[in-house]
């Protein structure tokens, strides 16, 4: 009699919920775990073939999806903080965004660009969530005011991609009036009549939900992206209690009247395409 | 029952021993009261003394100071009662966390609004610790529209740790209701004053608080987020909120040193708790002032103005 008996035959674990996958060739699905190649991955815009889950992707990924033939003109490209209050916690600021820095390759948490999708002419701002997650301090107001003011100059349609958890602590006030500096720009572009499309993206909370990214003349998500002015953690501690299912989804805050439409990534180019071709024609 | 500071030790102290003078004096009937004005030049002395000393935390303190006078009791001693408050976003409820309407000083008319705390436990609740929900938001904006269109300036009073964090407040669109705030504030053709007269927390805040100046009283706070909270989020841990407070340089100073608000309000000695009548006078005078100022622009350079204000805040290095 041996300690342990077969009761079934056979492996029965499927290859792909084995968790050796070798990175970079291979990806898994955060939510279905299905695997494919990362090719397959990036010819499908990141999104899962299987369950349609939308991985959180880059500026430089969402360029590549909006951008006729993946060109674009950069605005601003180098802008850094200024770390105007030389800011420690646990880390000084300054070494933080020095790491950033180099551990992304990006100077701060949204790139800005000019160049055509679907043959018209759109500037496009896109936040950066890998960059202190996505939060916006000093930079990130001048770069989208600068953006609008070049939209105003060029009078192209400004889409903004929005993926933050909102305002960043480090700069403390300089952040929380960003806010009032990226919406003092809208009403400008908005004086111009130059549409304004916000997108809203996995996730978009705090300061950046309680600015532009709610100011579009269309607010639009992607599916299934946390969007809220307060995190969840949060609003769960506020009410003691479990928070319900599906609870500031991008289907969630399209039902309650903040969203115009939920949109794929494979619809989105064509989609902003037909918007503007309506607006204009 | 008066409530003192931890740090306002020395003052209770003196205060006691002064109420303790004044009765010995009553009984005794005494004509001599040399040890009382003493006690009462101490008691001066001490306060300037401890005031001109707070710690940013300590300040923080003082912005929450349950004594402290709130918005209501501005706007009644600044209009001398001449005030109609007005409800309702039209929408959802009567926020009771935002409160306004019309009022006059000196005959001339303004709106007021501004966020509400509760002056004893039961009032607290009511005003919902003067947190607005999303209708508290839309409310303010209706107010602003009415004094856009009756033409009367706008004064604003901030007081409040923050927009409610709820989850109605999450389906009515907190967000949305204080960028659209933040936006048609910008488009207000009408001089705005907006006054911090105890927190001023984040978003919160700022929902009612683009304006032509933006005044601090000298020991409130105005920053992105509590010191509490920065600190359970940076530091992962309550214990550090002393260090937060200090490191948002979220003082009226500091504040106005780093040019994102355009002045402050003296307190009177010991703080707005210890006398609410200079408070009032102080403050009435800042808004009379500064509407004197404001009204002699034109609204378009008004709104100009305060566009260019807000688009030059941000410390930033261009790069190559």
């Amino acid at each position: 009699m041996g300690w342990f008996k077969r009761m079934t035959e056979g492996i029965r674990t499927p290859t792909t919920e084995k968790k050796e996958t070798p990175e970079g060739l291979w990806y898994k699905c955060r939510s279905c775990n299905h695997v494919v190649s990362s090719e397959e991955h990036a010819n499908s815009l990141w999104v899962c073939e299987k369950c349609a889950y939308h991985e959180r992707i880059s500026s430089l990924q969402y360029f590549q999806v909006l951008f006729d033939n993946n060109r674009y003109t950069e605005i601003n490209p180098h802008m850094i903080s200024g770390d105007p209050l030389s800011f420690e916690d646990t880390k000084k600021y300054a070494d933080r965004l020095q790491a950033s820095i180099r551990k992304t390759g990006l100077h701060d948490a949204v790139r800005t660009a000019a160049g055509n999708v679907n043959r018209k002419k759109v500037v496009v701002a896109c936040m950066d969530f890998q960059f202190i997650g996505g939060s916006m301090g000093s930079v990130v107001g001048e770069k989208i005011a600068r953006a609008i003011d070049y939209a105003i100059e060029h009078n192209s349609p400004f889409i903004l991609i929005s993926k933050s958890g909102g305002a960043r602590m480090m700069e403390a006030a300089f952040s929380l009036m960003q806010m009032a500096k990226t919406s003092a720009k809208l009403t400008q572009l908005s004086e111009k009549k130059i549409p304004y499309i916000s997108m809203l993206t996995d996730p978009t909370t705090g300061g950046v939900t309680a600015s532009f990214a709610m100011l579009g003349d269309v607010n639009i998500a992607e599916p299934g992206a946390l969007i809220g002015f307060a995190g969840p953690r949060v609003v769960k501690e506020t009410i003691g209690k479990e928070l319900p299912e599906g609870f500031q989804t991008s289907e969630f805050v399209l039902e309650h009247g903040f969203l115009d439409f939920i949109v794929d990534r494979k619809n989105l180019k064509e989609r902003i395409g037909q918007f503007l071709s309506l607006i204009k024609n | 029952m008066a409530v003192y500071l931890e740090f306002e030790k020395p003052i209770q102290e003196l205060q006691e021993q002064l109420e303790n003078q004044k009765q010995v004096k009553e009984k005794s009937k005494l004509k001599s009261d040399d040890s009382i004005k003493e006690l009462e030049q101490r008691l001066i002395e001490t306060k300037k003394e401890i005031y001109a000393g707070l710690s940013p935390w300590q300040k923080v303190q003082v912005s929450r100071h349950p004594e402290r006078p709130y918005t209501l009791a501005y706007i009644n001693a600044i209009t001398g009662g001449d005030f109609i408050e007005l409800h309702g976003d039209r929408g959802v409820r009567d926020d009771k966390a935002m409160v306004g309407g019309f009022g006059s000083i000196d005959g001339k008319t303004f709106m007021f609004v501004g966020q509400q705390k509760g002056i004893n436990t039961k009032m607290r609740q009511y005003r919902n610790f003067g947190m607005a929900n999303p209708e508290g938001y839309r409310k303010a904006l209706r107010l602003f529209r009415l004094a856009e269109k009756f033409n009367k300036p706008i004064v604003c009073f901030i007081d409040t740790p923050g927009a409610f964090p709820g989850l109605e407040a999450e389906e009515r669109g907190q967000g949305e209701a204080i960028a659209r705030n933040i936006y048609e504030m910008f488009n207000l053709k009408v001089p705005v004053i907006a006054i911090v007269i105890g927190e001023g927390a984040s978003g919160g805040a700022l929902g009612i608080g683009v304006a032509d100046k933006v005044l601090m009283m000298e020991y409130t706070w105005y920053s992105v987020i509590s010191p509490e909270s920065c600190s359970s989020i940076l530091w992962r841990s309550w214990d550090y909120k002393e260090i937060a407070a200090d490191a948002l340089k979220l003082t009226s100073d500091n504040m106005l040193g780093n040019g994102l608000i355009d002045g402050i309000i003296k307190e009177p000695i010991g703080g707005a708790h210890s006398n609410h009548v200079e408070a009032f006078e102080s403050v009435k005078a800042e808004i009379i002032k500064q509407y004197d100022s404001l009204k002699r622009l034109k609204p378009e350079v008004r709104v100009n103005n305060r566009i260019e204000k807000y688009s030059s805040m941000g410390v930033f290095v261009e790069g190559d």
